[in-house]
Formats: structure tokens, C-alpha cells, sequence
């Protein structure tokens, strides 16, 4: 029972890291692909974390805790660093795809 | 006021003595002595980086905000997941303009924080008066609807949690 839960939620974050990475190739433009590793990984890593974590605690002896931590650094840097990357690239004007909606005022 | 001058920020003192422990993985006495030695030095010695005091006049709300925006990402990489995967030229990507209620600095942190991890869109720029985020949302249908969800699912539980200064 435990190994199914296990399996699942691996194969679940492997699916949304896989995503991410597709993201990463195949969109268009700077911005959009900025999108594919912020996004998909948070629920990629953090299914593979939780897996890691559940696994650790019940096969050797005390809890670990080590995931919740790397979990909560991931979800503080990984939108910084998405920021700071699309404020640099509107600054040096990165090029965007034609249909990019622009601001209306 | 001593215990301002020994405990600048009494929030962060506890959070890095738990973040000590876990990096540690142990609660050895040694390491609980040394950790909160550390808690209590590093506020201490940048506390002039953080001058205004960070009011959570809710922390079981913020809680609940963690709970909430875990269940968003959630919903929201399935979305995505389905956009990256389906044909791209359906895509309409764009830049909004979100117009800031919080004035908080650690509130429009956590909000910007919030909108970058939930996916499909990230916060791009923060205009100088604050007022505004700069949004860049991976498909646009209705930029009003955008607003309005963000504004409801985030931006009005932190205006609860955090006091304006």
C-alpha cells in the first residue's frame, strides 16, 4: 500500500517536471517559457519531496525533516528569481511573440 | 523596551531556531542551545536591513493562506499543464496591470511570491509608488476575470493578515 502511494506521487512529480521542461522547449517567447520551470516544478519537486520525505520517516528511525525545508527554500527563491528574470528581460526588451496582449494604458 | 533591543524581530528569531533544528535534523541540547543563540544574533545583527515592524494581526489566517495557495497550485498546474501541452497557437499571452490594495511591504511581497508560484502568471515589476504589479499571465481570456480572482482568492486574506504601516 505504502510502495503504491509512493509510486504515485514519484510518477506524479515526474510527470510535472517532465511538463515543465516541454514548457521550457516549446513556447514561443522569453516570458512564456518563463512560465514552464517556475510553474510545473513547484508541484514536480513538491510531490517528489513529499514522496521522499514519507519514505525516509517510515523506513529508518525518527521523522525527516530535511524536504520540508528544501520544499520552503524552492517556494521562496523560485518566485524571486522568476521576477527578477522578467524584470531584467522588460528592461533590455527581450522580445515577445506578436499576439502579446500589451498594457492597456 | 529591552525586549525590542534584544529581540528586534521576535518572528524571525523563532522561525530561524526551527530552521536550525531542521537543517540539523536533530533536537540534541547542543544544537537547540546553539540554534537559538544563533536566532537571537542574526535578527539582531540586520536588524537595521528591516527598520518597520511586521504586524500579523492573524497567524492562524496566514495558515490558512499557506493551505489555500497549496490547494491553488494545485488546481492551477493542471491548467497549465493542459496549455503547455495543447497547440500554442491558442495561446494568447499578455501583460496586465494589477492595481495594489495592500500597502504592507511584506504583504505585496507575499502577494507577488503568491502570483508567481501559482502558475500561469508571474509578477514581472512593481511600479516605484507601489501601487502597481506588473503581471505577465501565460493565457489571457478575460483580463477583468484575472483581476478579480486574484484580488479575491489572495490579495483580500492578506489584507486581513497584514496590518498597513
Amino acid at each position: 500500500m505504502l510502495e503504491w502511494i509512493l509510486a504515485i506521487l514519484i510518477i506524479v512529480g515526474a510527470f510535472f517536471t517532465l511538463v515543465g521542461s516541454i514548457g521550457l522547449f516549446k513556447l514561443p517567447d522569453f516570458y512564456m517559457r518563463l512560465h514552464g520551470p517556475t510553474k510545473a516544478s513547484t508541484l514536480g519537486v513538491g510531490a517528489i519531496l513529499i514522496a521522499s520525505a514519507i519514505h525516509f520517516s517510515l523506513k529508518t528511525d525518527g521523522v525527516s525533516l530535511h524536504e520540508i525545508l528544501v520544499t520552503l527554500f524552492l517556494f521562496i527563491t523560485a518566485p524571486v528569481s522568476a521576477h527578477l528574470m522578467a524584470k531584467a528581460a522588460i528592461h533590455i526588451k527581450v522580445k515577445q511573440v506578436e499576439r502579446t496582449r500589451q498594457l492597456e494604458d | 523596551m529591552m525586549f525590542r533591543r534584544v529581540f528586534p524581530h521576535p518572528l524571525l528569531t523563532l522561525i530561524l531556531w526551527a530552521i536550525w533544528l531542521l537543517l540539523n535534523n536533530s533536537m540534541d541540547p547542543g544544537h537547540i542551545v546553539l540554534g537559538a543563540a544563533l536566532a537571537i544574533f542574526i535578527p539582531w545583527l540586520t536588524s537595521s536591513y528591516w527598520p518597520e515592524q511586521i504586524i500579523i494581526r492573524h497567524p492562524w489566517m496566514l495558515v490558512l493562506y499557506i493551505l489555500k495557495v497549496l490547494y491553488e497550485i494545485l488546481v492551477a498546474n493542471a491548467v497549465v499543464a493542459k496549455l503547455i501541452l495543447g497547440p500554442q497557437k491558442r495561446l494568447n499571452p499578455g501583460f496586465l496591470h494589477y492595481e495594489l490594495q495592500l500597502t504592507s511591504p511584506v504583504g505585496i511581497s507575499l502577494l507577488a511570491n503568491t502570483i508567481s508560484l501559482t502558475p500561469g502568471t508571474v509578477s514581472c515589476d512593481l511600479s516605484k509608488d507601489r501601487r502597481y504589479l506588473l503581471i505577465h499571465a501565460l493565457h489571457i481570456d478575460d483580463v477583468a476575470e484575472i483581476k478579480a480572482e486574484i484580488h479575491r482568492k489572495f490579495e483580500k486574506p492578506l489584507l486581513e493578515i497584514f496590518v498597513a504601516c
